[in-house]
């Protein structure tokens, strides 16, 4: 029978630690909706998602209050539009009617974010896809919760280089668009290397077509929790300190896995996965850069913190993998730097430097996230960033992604505001020399040699 | 397969009446209380019941509510729980 210490501590993780389920994200298949005029085909996806989305929230409220666990978010992915679309879109205005389409159904359905206006053009890019990609600075900028990601590149086929290349400069015409609220419409937008089926985190979420027709699928969080156990073994080895973290991620992952199972149960659609990442919120006692510290580092950027995050990185994967049946999406420690204050303050301060997140992405799952440059950085600049982000997920065989905002009218030392969940962020220094001849040449980057791994 | 128990808890600095206030409203309400345990931590009064509510002559979201509100009368704070959510964190 529980008992009232395990009671006492459960609540105290919740209350004081900040323990949460970060997302409950239902997964939408759209592929039932295709139609080859557009006005029938946005009708079939409004009616899809208000459809099947109509419990979703007020679900996901009942089992907040009846577990007394906050569940952050609630979420909708669906099929990459490129896809669906595909055969009635004959312009960017096409993609951007979707676009504005899916934001009514959040809205109607009251998620705060959808994900899916997607390409995934990894080797080559259809006409489609292109069309899509093109239609992403004024879709972002037209819409509030509409979230749009693009994988372009995959241990299995190499990196698209013209689609790197295009996206620098949608990129940077996002920014433009949504210049007035210091380019937010750049934080909405992620290039992805390797990009998972059924990742429920935003903004790289979106409803693969491996996947069924409906699913439910729930990241879990926690910083603060680790933060606080980790406490306990100050000083001590790095066994210990290893075992410290598996054991709370174990109890951090069930705690999503009922989640998942309660929240498929009462909604009648099929569980998919628990995402095991560690999502830091710009709250104190929410941060990423708080454990590393709590390791022995005196501030996150200083050398040793590409070993911590890989340390932290494995052992929350070790203790999480046990208490799900299913793992799945992206399954690694989050390091959104306006997301985590610990992260502003050491990038403020000069210690944590683009080069230096560069190499922590080589050990965590997500990449460059939430990364506010200056207004003037180039766009073969910031193709030349996600080209190298992209490399690394291809040769190591892992996801990586880019989430940057060249923030317009703003430069280096200056601060970017995006409000809530987004953060705020120092705007970063960039490195001034040129890629643009690189960028320029066209084409893709082979596949690499799966053997002679060194 | 054993009926889901809920758990309530109730925090707060200690004084006279918070169980007899707490179980004669649970008594109104049909609840059965199936266990009680209590320590003190860091000062504070901690009391925990493992109840079964399935019986009860109100919905549950209804129950936590103005258990809630019952705590904010007395002045201690009252949480109620399904057990699921302890059993999944504490045991394999």
């Amino acid at each position: 029978m529980i008992n009232i210490n395990e009671v006492i501590e459960t609540n105290q993780m919740i209350e004081k630690e900040n323990l949460d389920v970060r997302t409950v994200t239902l997964g939408i298949s759209l592929l039932d909706c295709i139609s080859d005029d557009v006005g029938t085909l946005c009708d079939n996806i409004y009616r899809r998602i208000t459809q099947t989305a109509k419990d979703l929230v007020k679900t996901g409220h009942d089992i907040e209050r009846e577990y007394a666990i906050p569940i952050v978010n609630k979420r909708i992915s669906v099929t990459p539009i490129a896809l669906i679309g595909a055969s009635a879109c004959k312009s960017t205005d096409d993609y951007v009617r979707i676009a504005r389409t899916l934001d009514k159904a959040a809205k109607e359905v009251g998620v705060n974010f959808l994900g899916g206006f997607s390409a995934l053009p990894a080797k080559g890019m259809t006409r489609s896809e292109e069309l899509l990609i093109r239609s992403i600075p004024d879709a972002l900028s037209q819409t509030e919760r509409v979230c749009a990601s693009v994988n372009l590149g995959s241990t299995k086929t190499g990196i698209n280089m013209d689609a790197v290349r295009l996206m620098g400069q949608i990129i940077k015409q996002t920014a433009h668009l949504t210049a007035d609220q210091d380019s937010i419409g750049c934080a909405k937008l992620v290039v992805l290397c390797n990009a998972p089926d059924d990742n429920p985190f935003m903004a790289g979420a979106f409803h693969g077509v491996t996947e069924t027709d409906d699913v439910i699928n729930v990241g879990v969080s926690g910083p603060g929790v680790i933060n606080h156990a980790i406490q306990s073994v100050k000083g001590r080895p790095f066994g210990e300190l290893c075992d410290t973290i598996k054991k709370t991620a174990f109890k951090v992952t069930r705690l999503g896995q009922l989640v998942a199972q309660e929240a498929s149960r009462r909604l009648g659609i099929p569980y998919g996965i628990v995402d095991l990442s560690l999502a830091p919120t710009p709250a104190v006692g929410d941060s990423i850069a708080e454990i590393l510290e709590s390791m022995g580092l005196e501030m996150v950027g200083a050398p040793g913190t590409t070993a911590a995050l890989a340390l932290l990185n494995d052992a929350v994967k070790k203790g999480g993998i046990m208490a799900s049946s299913y793992v799945g999406g992206l399954s690694g420690a989050f390091i959104p730097v306006s997301e985590d204050h610990g992260m502003i303050s050491s990038a403020i301060k000069g210690c944590l430097t683009l080069e230096k997140l560069e190499a922590m992405t080589c050990v965590c799952s997500v990449g460059l996230d939430m990364i506010a440059v200056p207004g003037k950085t180039s766009a073969s600049t910031i193709s030349g960033i996600i080209a190298d982000e992209m490399a690394i997920g291809m040769i190591n065989q892992k996801t990586t992604a880019v989430r940057i905002i060249p923030v317009e009218g703003k430069d280096e030392g200056q601060t970017a505001e995006f409000g809530g969940l987004l953060g705020s962020g120092p705007v970063m220094r960039v490195n001034p020399y040129s890629c643009e001849d690189f960028i320029s040449r066209g084409g893709r980057i082979p596949a690499p040699v799966h053997s002679f791994k060194n | 397969m054993e009926k889901s128990k809920s758990i309530i808890t109730v925090v707060g600095k200690d004084q006279v009446g918070i169980i007899a206030r707490v179980t004669t409203y649970l008594y109104e309400c049909n609840v059965n209380i199936e266990d009680i345990s209590q320590s003190i931590v860091g000062g504070y009064f901690n009391m925990m019941m493992i109840v079964d509510a399935t019986q009860a002559n109100r919905e549950f979201l209804t129950l936590s509510q103005e258990l809630e509100d019952l705590g904010k009368r007395i002045g201690v704070m009252i949480k109620l729980q399904r057990e699921d959510i302890f059993k999944s964190m504490q045991r394999i």
